[in-house]
């Protein structure tokens, strides 16, 4: 397998990962919002409440700049990052 | 003072700037002190912010295609991203985002998730690969990935039927704002905010909407995080309201038991204002079903990954790597307005119902509400109106009627506030709705010049012909969105909702697949562009003629039809026909290599 096709399916399972946890906190939790509700969230605010004021909004913020790492990471591994600052 | 590159000094320009602005707000509060009178520091607001826009559209003039379509490439991560939070919140997010949620509750809040949760799809599956492309419009991606004129021009036309969708509403709330903040008719201030928005882009095109955004974001966070905070406090509900208002929340529950929530006959209704709503829904509760939310979040999250303005705005980063960051800086950005939204219709809401405060209403004889000075100003701008239905003269709960965007507008004077606050507020919702307005007109002109007339039509035109084009049909389309707008046809909220589903019936699959399938070729997304977005259209139409619709899909999530459609069609299509050339597949292993040359231009 070429270094090309190896830093691809590095991609992709990152990509992967970054869409499974994306789907959990803007769909999964969301098949149970009555349910969650009767549970106590952070702050004191009813739990599904929460998520939809904060919790997956702020999820959401994190997880890019985790992505943005992890991507950078990857790219340097196979050498195909760009020179220069950002 | 600035010594050296433009580009380099930008925290210490935008930080003279912003103290400036807070310095102004100062002045305008001593001026209220001395006498100044309400009207007069509502247009001092409006009037001092849009000029400082304008001159910083203008000090951004260019003559060069590469700054005027893509800011010269040189936007840094973080400033980038604020300009895309002032270009992505809306008239609609700043004005009716508070009241949908003060109003509808949990059912609404799948709008904040979609809203936010799409920047994770930008951000993995699209920008940094469009950025690595090169490309000026989104359109020219489709164009160049697909080869062909009819697919490029099948993406303007999704592009030009999403955006212009949206940028009518957004003129419309320039024109709300100006005509209040001004006193002038509406019809004429939906030309004094065109002609404000048209200042910010077109001696600079991108390079002139960007920094102009940056300044229009500054202005509208002040102006709507001041306000709530100082609220919170000032009600004693906590000192920082997004970890603290807890009580708040379970105290309006507990109001909503005791009140319970009566239904009014159509009898009754008949007599509110058109536009005017009353509390029906629970506060707090999940008030909806899974489905309904999820597909609400899923269409607007799936819209957020197509919409041209937002994802052009990635094209103006130095680096794919800048990119990537760039994308969570504008969801930061974007972050603190969202998370404001629920805590400020918390706070109006308990204001207003709670009998133990001093605002609270509820409880309160009908005679005593309509005394009440602000009750009398709101209810002569049409957004407020008690009525003593059971005629037992106090006002209950199903009494009461507001219309959304007096929870954002009104909210500061109920609460006390001083008015100097109201300017400001005023200046925030035109910064954002201006924002959001000059990013479409942009799109749209940026797409029509560059794809349509230059790739298609004239593609030996010299840059300055090129740019003079551009700058026409900035006008052009411009009066065409006022001249619609000011007909007054749909409400805010909704068409920006339909502009989310047309661009995602339309452009997602289209787009994403361009990069993560290279076996996807011309005339599969040519089948997917229009297929996808004439079955959205046609899903719209029927629901809208009384048509029953299937899956729980409505008029507000149709893009999940028209996308599905979109998807179906292009994986059928593109394997029927024939596989796309090396030379094509070699582009797209090209684009998933963040370090060498862009596939188009130079840099």
């Amino acid at each position: 397998m070429s270094k090309q096709e190896q830093h691809w399916e590095k991609t992709r399972g990152l990509l992967l990962m970054t869409l499974a946890i994306w789907f959990v906190f803007s769909i999964g939790i969301f098949l149970f919002g009555a349910e969650m509700n009767e549970v106590g969230g952070p702050f004191g605010y009813p739990l599904t409440y929460w998520f939809t004021c904060q919790g997956s909004l702020g999820i959401f913020v994190i997880l890019i700049f985790w992505f943005a790492n992890r991507q950078e990471k990857i790219d340097e591994e196979f050498g195909f990052s760009e020179k220069g600052d950002d | 003072m600035i010594k050296g590159n433009f580009i380099d000094n930008l925290p210490k320009v935008y930080g003279i700037y912003t103290g400036g602005f807070l310095a102004f707000i100062i002045i305008m509060a001593i001026g209220e002190q001395m006498g100044m009178t309400a009207k007069a520091i509502g247009i001092c607001f409006v009037a001092f912010t849009v000029a400082i826009y304008a001159i910083i559209g203008y000090l951004s003039r260019t003559a060069q295609a590469d700054a005027y379509y893509v800011a010269g490439r040189q936007v840094p991560t973080v400033f980038n991203g604020m300009a895309t939070a002032a270009d992505w919140m809306s008239g609609a997010s700043f004005v009716a985002m508070a009241g949908g949620i003060y109003f509808k509750g949990y059912g609404y809040m799948a709008l904040l998730v979609g809203w936010t949760g799409g920047y994770v799809l930008v951000a993995s599956l699209l920008a940094p690969y469009l950025r690595k492309f090169g490309c000026y419009t989104v359109p020219d991606f489709i164009g160049t990935r697909y080869g062909g004129n009819l697919s490029r021009f099948l993406a303007v036309v999704v592009l030009t039927v999403a955006s212009f969708t949206y940028v009518t509403a957004q003129i419309n709330a320039t024109g709300t704002i100006a005509s209040v903040a001004l006193d002038i008719p509406f019809q004429y201030a939906v030309y004094v905010g065109l002609i404000s928005i048209l200042l910010c882009s077109m001696l600079g095109g991108m390079r002139g909407v960007t920094w102009t955004q940056v300044a229009q974001y500054i202005v509208l966070i002040i102006a709507y995080l001041l306000p709530v905070f100082w609220i919170s406090n000032k009600m004693g509900a906590g000192f920082f309201p997004h970890f603290m208002l807890a009580d708040e929340v379970a105290r309006i529950g507990e109001l909503e038991q005791q009140f319970g929530f009566v239904k009014n006959s159509a009898a009754d209704l008949a007599n509110v204002p058109k536009g005017l709503a009353g509390i029906t829904k629970a506060h707090s509760a999940v008030n909806a079903t899974p489905w309904a939310f999820i597909s609400l979040a899923l269409a607007m999250m799936m819209g957020t990954a197509s919409l041209p303005h937002v994802m052009m705005r990635y094209f103006t980063t130095p680096s794919v790597k800048a990119a990537r960051k760039s994308v969570g800086w504008s969801l930061f950005f974007i972050f603190l307005l969202y998370s404001s939204a629920p805590m400020l219709a918390t706070l109006s809401k308990l204001s207003l119902i709670d009998p133990s405060l001093p605002t609270g209403i509820i409880g309160k004889s009908i005679a005593e509400v309509q005394a009440i000075d602000w009750y009398q100003n709101w209810n002569q701008a049409n957004l407020m109106f008690v009525s003593d239905f059971n005629g037992n003269g106090t006002l209950e709960l199903n009494e009461f009627f507001m219309g959304g965007k007096a929870v954002v507008l009104a909210t500061p004077e109920i609460a006390g506030l001083p008015y100097v606050i109201s300017g400001l507020v005023a200046a925030g919702g035109m910064a954002a709705a201006m924002s959001t307005a000059d990013g479409l007109i942009l799109a749209i002109a940026n797409a029509i010049s560059h794809d349509v007339y230059y790739k298609i039509i004239d593609p030996k035109a010299e840059t300055a012909k090129r740019l003079v084009v551009a700058r026409v049909l900035l006008v052009v389309i411009g009066f065409a969105g006022a001249t619609i707008a000011a007909l007054e046809i749909q409400g805010i909220l909704g068409s920006v909702i339909w502009a989310f589903d047309f661009a995602m019936s339309g452009l997602f699959f289209p787009l994403v697949l361009g990069v993560w399938w290279k076996r996807a070729n011309k005339e599969g997304a040519c089948a997917g562009m229009a297929l996808g977005l004439l079955s959205g259209l046609g899903y719209l139409i029927w629901v809208r003629n009384g048509g029953s619709g299937f899956l729980g899909i409505t008029q507000l999530t149709f893009g999940i039809f028209g996308s599905a459609v979109s998807l179906v069609s292009m994986v059928v299509v593109s394997l029927i026909t024939s596989e796309p050339s090396a030379a094509t597949q070699k582009m797209v292993d090209d684009v998933r290599v963040p370090s060498g040359r862009s596939i188009i231009g130079r840099n």
